[in-house]
């Protein structure tokens, strides 16, 4: 960095006086440059990225909602007041946000900071550290919001989404998916190896995706354990996804859900400048 | 378990497994916790959804539905502590690691590599699987004395599997054609009547389900747990112990040309 500086050329370069003053107005969206490497990369393998990002929460719906759904709703009727593929479709929905933004997190990132070293390379154009991070986390909700609303369509075409408001349910996906992503980010930048990723998966993701009200309601869970999973994150996201494909949330629990995430989300970002900073400034 | 290793090739692929087992012992937060994934799902669908699903019909009377899901788990624990290690680390080892290359720079052959590798892989699944079917004892989920012969179900199960996993992986190209293993296992862990009879299927789609492979394994797990065992068990076994054997013959043919040029 300081080379450059230094260097009386680059200092009198043609025009680096007249940039200089858009380049402050659109402060904010030079990081949409990762998000487009990113975007052009999946341009090229948005088949495979469909497939794994789609098909998968739909197997998961048709294998709980439709497969198992029948027999629970014979034998209980509903659950929560609903047909068991409507209760479990906004969880699937939730839920397979939560894992693809954790798979997107943790081994990318490890990628882009030490093996691949392509944040290295993003933040030697005049991007920061910070901007590459909010370039990669903006990806990362963008494609959840692609899955997500491909989902959405599908569930709604199965009769797993009864209300109008579903089509914000996408949105409560990616932003439950982006309260994961930005702070696990932020983490995998600090890590030296990869070596916890796996027990991330298997400790968190897992059990989260299997127990934050998204099979089954949560007053179902022991009472030691039902405080912690209304704690998680995903249950909020669960909640509101819930609300939206039901026409059920109330203002206030639409408010109160979405400012927990965005809380999360806040700490993730401040959390990840400072990691990105101390791994790949000069 | 060391005539297993015999029966497998002997000494040199004891080698290889020893060899397996010690950088494992490395990474053992990783390797436990490879344990908990089936029991999570066995609380949460099993008991959590189990209460909204009530009692399905078994061999002897009616069974709670964690009872019906438990060996289902089962079947998985065996079939994916195997996956795992003859897909994923079995490409990055002969593609990256070059760990083979370094293995046959020693007495050993590829034919020993293949049968180390799988046999690690068998032992890794039936681990896993003793473990979860000794949790289910412990929960009253073993109904039966067949159970027992449920460890040697998971064996055949982890070898018709690790036999398969070496096979398709020396056709990988890149990691992106990993994403074909995922297509591959979780649409069978989900719909081989894991998690519900096979009775909720249309008859075409049922007789779909009946070829898959981890379908044969259910069955045998499910009919031992359930104390229902039948010589049908003996064609279901007989599927996984060729998908195996084929598995096995074609990796180590292409492992050697691959390697060998």
């Amino acid at each position: 960095m300081s080379d450059a500086v230094a260097d009386p050329a680059v200092g009198r370069a043609p025009g680096a006086g007249t940039r200089a003053l858009p380049a402050r107005l659109t402060h904010a969206l030079p990081m949409l440059r990762v998000a487009e490497r990113e975007a052009r990369i999946w341009g090229r393998l948005w088949h495979t990225s469909l497939l794994t990002g789609v098909l998968m929460p739909l197997l998961f719906l048709g294998a709980m909602g439709v497969g198992l759904g029948d027999l629970v709703d014979d034998n209980s009727g509903s659950v929560a007041g609903l047909d068991y593929l409507v209760f479990v479709a906004p969880g699937i929905l939730a839920a397979t946000a939560l894992q693809a933004a954790s798979g997107d997190s943790l081994w990318p990132v490890m990628a882009g900071i030490k093996w691949v070293k392509s944040f290295h390379a993003a933040a030697a154009t005049p991007l920061s550290p910070g901007q590459v991070f909010g370039g990669w986390v903006t990806w990362t909700t963008a494609r959840l919001l692609i899955n997500a609303t491909l989902f959405v369509i599908v569930a709604a075409l199965l009769g797993g989404v009864p209300s109008w408001w579903g089509v914000l349910a996408p949105l409560a996906a990616a932003l439950g998916g982006l309260a994961f992503a930005a702070p696990l980010t932020a983490y995998s930048a600090a890590q030296d190896s990869d070596l916890s990723f796996p027990i991330i998966m298997r400790l968190a993701v897992v059990p989260m995706f299997l127990f934050s009200g998204t099979f089954f309601p949560v007053d179902q869970l022991p009472d030691w354990l039902e405080p912690l999973a209304r704690l998680t994150p995903l249950w909020h996201a669960v909640e509101l996804c819930r609300g939206a494909t039901t026409g059920s949330i109330t203002l206030v629990g639409a408010i109160g859900h979405t400012a927990f995430l965005l809380a999360i989300v806040g700490l993730g970002c401040w959390a990840g400048t400072r990691t990105f900073r101390s791994r790949i400034a000069p | 378990m060391s005539t297993a290793v015999a029966l497998a090739g002997g000494r040199r692929t004891l080698r290889v497994v020893e060899r397996n087992s010690r950088t494992y012992l490395r990474a053992w937060p990783a390797f436990v916790s490879g344990f908990l994934e089936p029991f999570f799902y066995l609380f949460s669908i099993g008991i959590g959804v189990g209460a909204l699903v009530g009692q399905l019909p078994g061999p002897h009377g009616p069974v709670d539905y964690d009872q019906f899901v438990a060996p289902g788990m089962m079947a998985v624990a065996a079939m994916n502590g195997c996956v795992f290690d003859t897909t994923f680390n079995f490409f990055f080892k002969y593609k990256y690691a070059k760990t083979y290359d370094g293995m046959l720079a020693t007495p050993l052959a590829v034919e020993d590599i293949v049968r180390g590798e799988l046999t690690w892989a068998l032992l890794r699944g039936v681990l896993q699987s003793g473990v979860f079917l000794a949790t289910m004892w412990a929960m009253g989920l073993t109904p039966s004395g067949w159970s027992v012969l449920a460890i040697p179900g998971a064996a055949v199960i982890g070898f018709g599997f690790a036999g398969a996993g070496l096979g398709l992986t020396t056709f990988m190209r890149s990691w992106f054609d990993f994403d074909y293993v995922q297509l591959v296992i979780i649409p069978m862990f989900l719909f081989s009547a894991t998690f519900f009879p096979i009775s909720q299927y249309p008859d075409g789609l049922a007789w779909v389900v009946r070829c898959t492979p981890l379908y044969q394994g259910v069955a045998i797990e499910r009919s031992l747990v359930l104390g229902d065992p039948s010589p049908v068990l003996f064609l279901h076994a007989a599927y996984l112990v060729v998908m195996g054997w084929l598995g096995l013959r074609v990796a180590g043919r292409r492992l050697g040309r691959m390697l060998q040029p």
